[in-house]
């Protein structure tokens, strides 16, 4: 029996189709995968399955009847459930509360207890492991995404629609997300599953639909395919991961971290050097100081702790603008808000925080014609998809504004780049060519420093690793020292034995 | 693609007036009258003769001060409320000082009158940026409580030790060697105008053209983006609040020392709140300032024609001027809203 079948599914938004024409098809009781790049029209499918938008065309079946759902609460009444991305959860509410808010049990007067009793029914019926007292702020973003998956659990649902949950979990958080997802199947739940992860599609899914440009251009059982027909079948084409040969040849130290805390709740401060001609992979989930790092490297928020060095000298008491000045290059992890002005044209883009420099200021006259002249060549050398240079960056999509900022920051022939976050919601042309670039800059000899959430990221592009924890660099080792399941334990607290 | 926005912006601002000028004429025409016979005698009014065409741009002048004002903080991010403040003390300080220094050379007197108006403008702006920089409190606020300050202040000044003989509140004339000369015979247009030039053109240059107006635009479009990038965001709130204020003072100066030749209690119709409708009908840009300053001039101006002609009243044309804020102003003031609520996280 299916489950859902949605047929013809148009979706318009402005002039761009985000969905045409879809029909997608989930079987009661199956793992479904649907995968597909960013901004491929994955999650605006879901939404008017979940009722947050209107399809412009098209029809939905629940369980083979024809439905028609105007908002959540008609999605909820039909057994659909969805845990989105960003949680929607109250950090001061306790885990029970969280889970029975709008739908308390006792009209007027709070029942806590009836409420309790089923919240804990549901607990014990599908195995969770979680305390319905402690207060959401106190739990990790594992537990906060089964207290996610508990609230549509208890709103009735018998379809449950995830959206990438894995993009903030560790390996184990996502091993442990896997087995709640295979008991909710074998209970009898019908789960789709949003990601662009191949692996996690392969060991996951029972079946596998990729969307790509608002179409489904592939769909069969997971067992009939592979990683590799899979990654062509949503990039278009064949695609090559870049790796890093591991054959650098580390010169200086540029840029050293001594003694720094992070933050005042780091147990721990933190000792880093980059040296020239490498890359130092920061790995860890997010929120364990990594904001923090990049901000006291850059001089967006001053040491409290500790020295931090570049090409030698102390740049602890230095201005943002001074440490650029002697050569630092910084992609920040929110494009933005922090990298880009929005509004404003590529060129002006391309000339922002580079106002001053001798090449594009005439005795306080910015020379448009020098800027019109460079962004042009970056445009072109990266292969930047624009209307022209003065169109305004915040049309872009994420890989060519990334590109664009890319193209600034290294323009201006840094000898350090702080990289963060860089390739966050970008398409794979756009990952592999951000990547290969950094490659390049490791070759010409700088001191590469990258944040990534992405273990793979980090493993494939680092000469070595340092895994952040609450603050502290739980473990720094060459790569290749650990396995990806070690790394994992890492990033979820274990100290790395010395030696 | 720049050209393409602007465009859309005139565009909008044009349909914003289109639509207030419609509505206007409903109105017109409940009353028993019509509104082309209306709307005629206000352009005759405003445009009909190359006298009342100067007593327009007259009109406009103060307004287009007010607006260039806004616009200058706007484009920093800053609401500037406090133009009425500032316009007030700037007159004041010029007036003061003009009559204070009266022994000196007309040329000198009448540079160091103005210097001392528009400086004055500059103090009491720079204040709202200040407490924006260092505590981050809203510059709204500050600046509303400014406008009092400024009002009330020189409003005791003119009522008391500065006050001459009379009944009215008023200074002592400033020397006549320094009133701004006329440049049309029996109308007010006087040498405000190609002083008001020459600010918009400097403004247009000094926002598009020089690295310093871009870290101002860029800190306005996005101050956390213009902090990575090095720029000192509160080094630029504080500065665009300085030259606003200095350009609203202007808006006062040139009045006196166009106009009244004195301070005069209560000689500004609210330039400083208009002036925020102004700015944002023209995008806060120098020539679209100027050009929605002339258009409230035209309103103006031919409204006293209109009344006179028909039984509309000179009232209409403050109605027509506020559907227009309202069609305007009121989304870009909830978008402007946001923001600033968005800076702050």
């Amino acid at each position: 029996m299916d489950a859902i079948k949605m047929i013809g599914i148009v979706k318009c938004f402005g002039s761009v189709r985000a969905n045409d024409g879809i029909d997608f098809v989930v079987k009661k009781q199956e793992i479904h995968c649907l995968l597909g790049e960013n901004g491929t029209g994955k999650s605006t499918l879901m939404n008017i399955l979940f009722g947050l938008y209107h399809p412009d065309a098209g029809e939905i079946f629940i369980n083979e009847e024809k439905a028609q759902i105007s908002n959540p609460n008609d999605a909820y009444g039909k057994g659909i459930g969805m845990v989105h991305q960003h949680f929607m959860l109250v950090n001061q509410l306790t885990v029970l509360e969280n889970i029975i808010l709008g739908k308390e049990a006792g009209n007027f007067i709070l029942n806590r207890k009836e409420s309790r009793r089923n919240v804990q029914e549901l607990v014990e019926r599908f195995g969770f492991q979680i305390d319905l007292d402690e207060k959401v702020e106190n739990l990790s973003v594992g537990m906060m995404q089964r207290v996610e998956i508990l609230k549509t659990l208890y709103r009735g649902a018998d379809i449950i629609i995830l959206d990438e949950p894995t993009a903030v979990l560790t390996p184990q958080e996502v091993d442990e997300l896997f087995k709640i997802l295979r008991q909710l199947k074998s209970s009898g739940k019908t789960i789709i599953f949003i990601t662009h992860k191949l692996n996690e599609t392969m060991s996951l899914s029972d079946r596998v639909t990729v969307i790509r440009k608002g179409k489904v251009v592939f769909s069969c059982d997971t067992k009939d395919t592979s990683e590799k027909e899979l990654a062509t079948q949503m990039v278009g084409r064949q695609v090559e991961e870049i790796v890093a040969g591991r054959d650098s040849k580390p010169g200086e130290v540029l840029l050293e971290l001594r003694n720094v805390r992070l933050h005042s709740r780091a147990a721990s401060t933190v000792n880093l050097k980059v040296h020239a001609g490498e890359i130092l992979g920061i790995a860890g989930v997010d929120g364990n100081g990594q904001q923090e790092l990049e901000n006291l490297i850059t001089g967006n928020q001053k040491l409290t702790e500790g020295e931090l060095f570049l090409y030698g000298t102390n740049a602890g008491p230095l201005s943002i603008q001074e440490r650029k000045n002697m050569g630092l290059g910084y992609i920040p992890s929110d494009r933005h808000k922090n990298a880009m002005v929005s509004d404003f044209s590529i060129s002006e883009n391309f000339l922002l925080g580079y106002q001053d420099s001798k090449e594009y200021s005439k005795k306080g006259l910015v020379d448009y014609k020098a800027l019109a002249a460079d962004a042009q060549k970056q445009v072109e050398t990266f292969e930047i998809k624009v209307a022209g240079i003065d169109q305004q960056i915040g049309q872009l999509s994420g890989g060519n504004q990334q590109k664009v900022i890319l193209g600034r920051e290294i323009s201006h022939d840094p000898g350090v780049v702080l990289v963060a976050q860089p390739v966050r919601g970008l398409d794979i042309g756009a990952i592999e060519r951000v990547h290969k670039t950094l490659l390049d800059l490791r070759n010409q000899g700088k001191a590469i420093l990258l944040i990534s959430a992405e273990l793979s990221e980090i493993m494939n592009l680092s000469d070595r690793i340092a895994v952040l924890y609450e603050g502290e660099a739980c473990a720094q080792f060459e790569n290749g020292a650990y396995t990806k399941e070690e790394i994992g334990l890492f990033m979820a607290g274990k100290k790395q034995e010395v030696s | 693609m720049k050209n393409q926005k602007n465009m859309t912006e005139l565009a909008k601002s044009l349909a914003a007036i289109l639509l207030a000028l419609v509505i206007g004429a409903l109105f017109i025409l409940i009353s028993g009258e019509s509104p082309l016979t209306a709307y005629g005698a206000l352009l005759q009014g405003a445009l009909g003769s190359p006298q009342a065409l100067a007593n327009t741009v007259s009109k406009s002048i103060p307004l287009a001060f007010t607006g260039l004002a806004v616009a200058l903080g706007s484009r920093c991010g800053m609401l500037n409320i406090g133009a009425e403040g500032q316009l007030h003390a700037g007159a004041m300080a010029s007036v003061l000082t003009a009559l204070w220094f009266s022994f000196l050379p007309a040329p000198l007197l009448v540079v160091v009158s103005i210097a001392a108006g528009i400086m004055a403008g500059m103090l009491v702006g720079c204040v709202p940026g200040i407490f924006k920089a260092k505590f981050n409190t809203s510059e709204v606020i500050v600046a509303i409580m400014l406008n009092y300050i400024c009002t009330l202040f020189t409003s005791w000044l003119v009522n008391g030790p500065y006050k001459v003989e009379g009944s009215t509140a008023q200074t002592e004339l400033i020397p006549e060697s320094i009133w701004f000369g006329r440049l049309l015979p029996r109308t007010q247009l006087t040498y405000a105008l190609p002083l008001l030039i020459l600010v918009a053109v400097l403004m247009y240059i000094f926002l598009w053209k020089t690295s310093a107006g871009f870290k101002l635009r860029a800190v306005g479009a996005n101050p956390n983006a213009s902090r990575t990038a090095g720029i000192k965001v509160n080094m630029y709130l504080i500065t665009s609040m300085l030259l606003s204020g200095g350009i609203a003072a202007l808006a006062g100066v040139t009045e006196v020392f166009g106009k009244y030749h004195r301070f005069i209690e209560g000689f500004s119709p609210s330039f400083g709140f208009t002036g925020i409708a102004v700015a944002i009908l023209g995008r806060n840009h120098p020539a679209g300032v100027m050009l929605t300053a002339f258009l409230f001039g035209i309103m103006d101006m031919g409204s006293l024609r209109m009344s006179r002609e028909t039984m509309v009243s000179t009232n209409m044309v403050t109605v027509i001027q506020s559907l227009v804020i309202l069609f305007v102003a009121a989304p870009e003031l909830i978008k402007w809203h946001k923001r600033s609520r968005a800076g702050r996280h």
